[in-house]
């Protein structure tokens, strides 16, 4: 098994060994032993479900502190459009842009504007016919890496397109080595991020063997000091340049609509989008060419690293798309070569089987089976996996045995008493 | 067989937005057993159309799955009216589901084709008045 980078972290000494996480991870990637929580790096997606239910704080992700963008001589910040829905009263991005020019960065270059380019080529490439439909979006991380380890049949599906950060990343680099001379590598190009999933992408991408991207700095950790700053703006800068097509991938339906076609289904939460991919899996849902699929309630603006209410953001994202042109950056006949992915999604059959061998793996489910039926069947999850189910099955696995479940060990007690108190 | 798995799903008439669950379930077992993917897709499929016409047609039954290494069968027996005219039920387009369902998006007529084009065998034994026993076989492609 390969090496798993995550951004979602666990500080033991606030974990109090409670059911929370284990109970809302969607793969079943969190056991907790020896009173601690525990990620099973391969089968967790950076969803942060976990860090938003853990009322113990003890979840947290990572993310590039501020600071380190003084390593670099020239940075570019490329904020999510997430971001502009965070301010109270706000009708104007270029005060947000301003900003963070204000707090250190060299220039700005919105990840909206790449958007409306992804959101063209993906009509192109539907217009030549050259796609799998219904087609997934590739756009929210989460999704790409659930598919790539649970839906075999789908990986076929997903578009096979960058997602908008990493393709501003490229656009944003190439503008600042044409403005400065400087080479590559004296350039940072830093996403301002809602959600830990992206973090991960950045480090270990889906698509590609590098990302663009030299870093990701939570929108919750840049929060107090770009709104200090924006209050504090001697003038505002004319650098905004999105349509409302860019700003609208903020919010769950933004991508979808960007199609403009009328065949489309928008699903957001974690828990929504593992339905829609079971449907789809099973051919349940026709007559839609284009599914675009958030992993948190509400789209982007969802995102565990925000600070902001997502449908207070999402209400926000849709006033300040009003009167802007619809898209303000086009491919026009350029190729879009450069925007595709250059690895192929491939399943990774590992994580969820049983075994390799097939015989093997039947024994295995056999067994499981009968250690299911003699637990208590109450999913208490005090034995440290999610339900009675997953604990059968890390029972077989090796990685449990039947007494840490305490209802198997209280009759275990109970026996051995009842032993002993007939030979004395 | 020894190493086969065994499955049993009661499949309730009364409850029409249950349908679906017991292939819901296979499917997931499947998929823990690191089966071929594309047999899965089949079987998910088939199982899932036969289930909804038991709930449709014959107020439930049960299904009988058994799983080998290189083939899945199922039995799908209802207690239901039986299909008066096999060959036409196969015939595609054709159906006589009531419209309650058909607002859902069933009774397109494309339940037995479709569990027909799916499935590596497909065996209907049907009396009146008594009940229809569908036996489906998938088998892995190598």
């Amino acid at each position: 098994m390969g090496n798993y980078f995550h951004s979602v972290e666990l500080n033991a000494d606030k974990c109090c060994g409670c059911t929370n996480c284990l109970k809302r991870c969607p793969t079943e990637a969190i056991r907790v032993h020896g009173g601690k929580a525990r990620i099973l790096p391969e089968r967790c997606i950076d969803c942060g479900e976990c860090i938003r239910i853990c009322p113990h704080h003890a979840k947290s992700a990572y993310s590039t502190k501020i600071e380190e963008i003084q390593n670099f001589k020239y940075t570019v910040a490329i904020p999510a459009p997430a971001l502009f829905g965070q301010f109270n009263g706000l009708d104007n991005i270029d005060f947000v842009l301003t900003g963070l020019k204000k707090i250190g960065f060299d220039h700005v270059f919105e990840v909206s504007r790449a958007a409306e380019l992804v959101s063209e080529a993906t009509r192109r490439l539907i217009k030549e016919d050259k796609l799998k439909k219904p087609i997934i979006s590739s756009a929210c991380p989460s999704v790409v890496k659930l598919i790539k380890i649970r839906f075999p049949e789908l990986c076929g599906n997903v578009l096979n397109l960058l997602a908008p950060i990493e393709v501003a990343a490229k656009i944003a680099r190439r503008e600042a080595m044409e403005a400065t001379g400087l080479p590559s590598e004296d350039i940072g190009v830093f996403f301002i991020t809602p959600c830990p999933a992206k973090v991960t992408e950045i480090h270990s991408p889906n698509y590609a063997e590098k990302s663009e991207v030299d870093g990701a700095i939570a929108i919750s950790k840049i929060y107090p000091e770009l709104a200090h700053a924006m209050d504090h703006l001697d003038e505002v800068e004319p650098i905004a340049q999105s349509g409302l097509l860019g700003i609208g991938w903020a919010t769950s339906g933004g991508e979808a609509a960007a199609m403009l076609g009328d065949k489309y289904l928008a699903a957001d939460g974690i828990e929504n989008v593992i339905r829609v991919l079971e449907e789809l899996e099973d051919e349940h849902i026709r007559d839609v060419d284009f599914i675009e699929l958030n992993a948190c309630s509400g789209g982007c603006v969802g995102g565990v690293l925000t600070v902001e209410n997502p449908y207070v953001a999402q209400a926000r994202i849709h006033n300040l798309r009003k009167y802007l042109p619809v898209s303000l950056n086009h491919i026009d006949g350029r190729s879009i070569d450069d925007m595709m992915w250059t690895e192929e999604l491939t399943f990774d059959a590992d994580i969820f089987r049983l075994d390799e061998d097939i015989i093997r793996a039947m024994e295995m489910m056999s067994r499981m089976e009968e250690i299911r039926e003699g637990l208590p069947g109450l999913d208490c999850g005090s034995c440290g996996a999610p339900t009675c189910r997953a604990m059968a099955e890390d029972i077989v696995r090796g990685k449990a045995k039947e007494t840490d479940c305490i209802h198997k060990l209280k009759a275990k007690i109970q026996s051995v008493y009842d032993q002993l108190k007939n030979t004395i | 067989m020894s190493n086969a798995i065994h499955l049993h799903y009661e499949v309730s008439g009364e409850d029409f937005t249950r349908a679906g669950e017991a292939s819901g379930l296979v499917k997931k077992t499947l998929k823990k057993l690191g089966y071929n993917s594309d047999a899965i897709r089949r079987v998910a499929i088939a199982m899932y159309e036969a289930e909804i016409n038991m709930v449709i047609h014959a107020e439930g039954g049960y299904c009988d799955v058994d799983i080998y290494p290189d083939r899945v069968e199922i039995l799908l027996a209802d207690k239901g009216p039986g299909i008066p005219d096999v060959e036409k039920a196969m015939q595609e387009g054709y159906s006589t589901a009531p419209d309650n369902v058909r607002t859902l998006g069933f009774g397109a007529g494309m339940g037995l084709p479709n569990i027909k084009k799916y499935t590596d065998d497909m065996r209907i034994e049907t009396t009146l008045g008594v009940g229809t026993n569908v036996y489906l076989t998938v088998v892995v492609n190598a």
